[in-house]
């Protein structure tokens, strides 16, 4: 009888990891408040083990939390989704692999997106590195969950070119003076991809993902405004605050950190339910992200009463 | 050298092999190269836990870290300088056969003498090695300024400072209807009249009263030491603001390295 009311308690090892880990952490902050109250000395390394058990514990034990797009990022996946097939679409690779576990996410996510939709991209990087990181895209993403897609004819890439936003400048009006091959060696005027297209100015759309100099800064003063291109980026959290003044004149979107990567993979998970066996790295790394910001903030908290505390005792005095 | 830390470096190095020999036959019959694949993971691993052995203290492990990403970063921004820069961009641009020995496209009807000058502009730079000579490198250095600062002044003129201004004149009363229109229409979504209003008197108030706070030529007392009050919390939001999206970041590296190790080196499935 009690069955038929009652769900079954039915726990996975996953659920009793999380419940655990949550435990631990909770009591560590207890401890480390009761600790504090006392006036005892709390070693940084202590905060160090805190921020590791609330990053690992959600990377073994995984949380995924639902993600709805803010208008910021919905604005790039409008974009994309508005584009007929056949737009061209450059994608600029301006980071390295530091950078990669906060941006590699969303140029992955907005490949999937651009491939499904039939745009053909440009792959190209003002970061000598992001070649290596394309390549992941390559390895990853294009080639086994898009192998119907032809290299030259859907998608190309031209690489890396030295010179920063002087690349830029000669790219708004000449592509060819300055990417006269593909990577491979392959000349300009035999890429279909670039049928049509002379300069930056024949583009639908470009995205900038980085987060250093050069990136989307120079690609909005340089490509951007100049010759009013549309430009969307994905940059990491530490560069996304001085970007939000470019929104929306001169910037149409942008993803901002993890936080932006998973909005827009949760976006493309939505519109298209074959990516929901895709990979999600960024809607995963959310799990780690919101264990470790509640940590942060409870040592926030515990550090401002003890404050408020001391103060008290003070004025008693 | 300490009989301590001659036991650790001991103890390490033996910790070190047996994750290769582990790793190796971990991927053994599932990759080809697996030994040299075993030793990079391996290696990247030994890489990442030396960087954060910092966070217990100083320690060669650390030292070693730090010292070989420098050196290899160096060497790496070396090394793409002279094949992306002279490699890729000057010699396709200057000679048929350099660009055939170098295996380039070679860049035919494109030769302009003043392709030297950034030739001679850069050995002009080399002449900083010489210790009578070092003021030559000036010239090369005056240019590279004077070209940037020239071709970067049009443009941020343009987009950060008259774009960025008419930017911040935005309409107070987005699509007013009057009154009666407002309260029976009111939306609380994002794109919703009166968010969007709300969002404008924020950008117009914030950069009014953050520039007022940076005004020296009048005493900042009464209503403009007010606005100038309302300003520093503009200022401080942002920085908060700021710091969150720093923190975020942060931890999303450290997840990236954390998801490696667990991931690629210690084979969990997640």
């Amino acid at each position: 009888m009690t069955s038929h009311l009652m769900p079954p308690l039915a726990l996975t090892l996953v659920d009793i990891g999380r419940i655990l880990s949550l435990a631990v952490i909770a009591g560590g902050l207890l401890w480390l408040f009761l600790r504090a109250i006392k006036r005892k000395e709390v070693e940084r390394r202590v905060i160090f083990l805190f921020i590791f058990v609330s990053v690992v514990a959600p990377i073994l034990f995984p949380t995924v939390f639902q993600e709805k797009a803010t208008p910021i990022v919905k604005d790039v996946f409008d974009k994309i989704e508005s584009l007929p097939p056949g737009s061209v679409v450059l994608l600029s690779y301006d980071f390295d692999p530091a950078m990669a576990p906060e941006v590699q996410p969303m140029a992955d996510a907005i490949s999937r997106h651009c491939l499904v939709r039939g745009l053909k991209i440009i792959y190209m990087c003002l970061f000598a590195t992001g070649q290596g990181q394309f390549t992941s895209t390559l390895e990853n993403v294009i080639k086994p969950e898009f192998p119907d897609k032809v290299n030259l004819v859907d998608y190309v890439n031209i690489g890396y070119k030295a010179g920063n936003e002087g690349v830029l400048n000669v790219i708004i009006t000449d592509f060819k003076k300055m990417f006269p091959t593909d990577v491979d060696g392959v000349p300009y005027d035999s890429i279909a991809v670039f049928k049509g297209i002379r300069s930056c100015k024949d583009l639908d759309l470009v995205i900038s993902i980085g987060g250093g100099k050069p990136g989307i800064k120079e690609w909005i003063l340089f490509v951007g405004d100049p010759g009013n291109v549309p430009i969307a980026s994905g940059v990491a959290a530490v560069v996304a605050p001085l970007m939000y003044p470019y929104y929306p004149a001169q910037m149409l979107g942008m993803l901002g950190g993890i936080k932006g990567a998973a909005e827009y993979e949760s976006e493309l998970v939505h519109h298209y339910p074959q990516f929901k066996n895709s990979p999600t790295p960024a809607l995963l790394m959310m799990g780690p992200q919101t264990l470790a910001h509640l940590v942060i903030m409870a040592f926030i908290v515990i550090g401002n009463i003890l404050y408020l505390l001391e103060r008290k005792k003070g004025r008693k005095r | 050298m300490k009989k301590t830390t001659l036991i650790i470096m001991a103890g390490v190095t033996v910790l070190f092999l047996l994750s290769w020999i582990i790793k190796a036959l971990a991927l053994e019959g599932m990759q080809e190269d697996y030994i040299k694949k075993a030793f990079l993971v391996t290696f990247s691993a030994f890489l990442t836990l030396s960087i954060l052995s910092f966070l217990y203290r100083d320690n060669p492990f650390y030292k070693f870290a730090e010292h070989l990403f420098v050196g290899v970063s160096a060497a790496f921004w070396m090394s793409m300088g002279f094949w992306s820069t002279i490699v890729g961009n000057l010699i396709p641009r200057l000679s048929q056969n350099l660009s055939v020995f170098f295996k380039v496209h070679y860049i035919p009807g494109d030769f302009n003498f003043r392709f030297y000058i950034p030739v001679i502009l850069g050995l002009l730079l080399l002449m900083r090695l010489s210790r009578n000579y070092g003021w030559i490198s000036r010239w090369s250095l005056a240019f590279i300024v004077g070209t940037t600062a020239g071709l970067n002044f049009i443009r941020y003129l343009r987009s950060d400072f008259i774009k960025q201004i008419s930017a911040t004149f935005v309409p107070l009363l987005v699509d007013w209807q009057g009154t009666g229109h407002f309260f029976s229409n009111l939306d609380l979504s994002a794109s919703g009249q009166l968010v969007m209003m709300l969002a404008n008197w924020t950008i117009f108030l914030g950069v009014m009263s953050g520039i007022i706070y940076f005004f020296f030529s009048k005493e900042h007392t009464g209503m403009f030491g007010r606005a100038s009050r309302f300003g520093i919390w503009v200022l401080m939001i942002t920085f908060g603001a700021s710091f969150g999206y720093t923190v975020m970041g942060r931890i999303s590296l450290l997840v990236g390295r954390i998801t490696f190790l667990f991931r690629d080196w210690l084979g969990f499935n997640i």
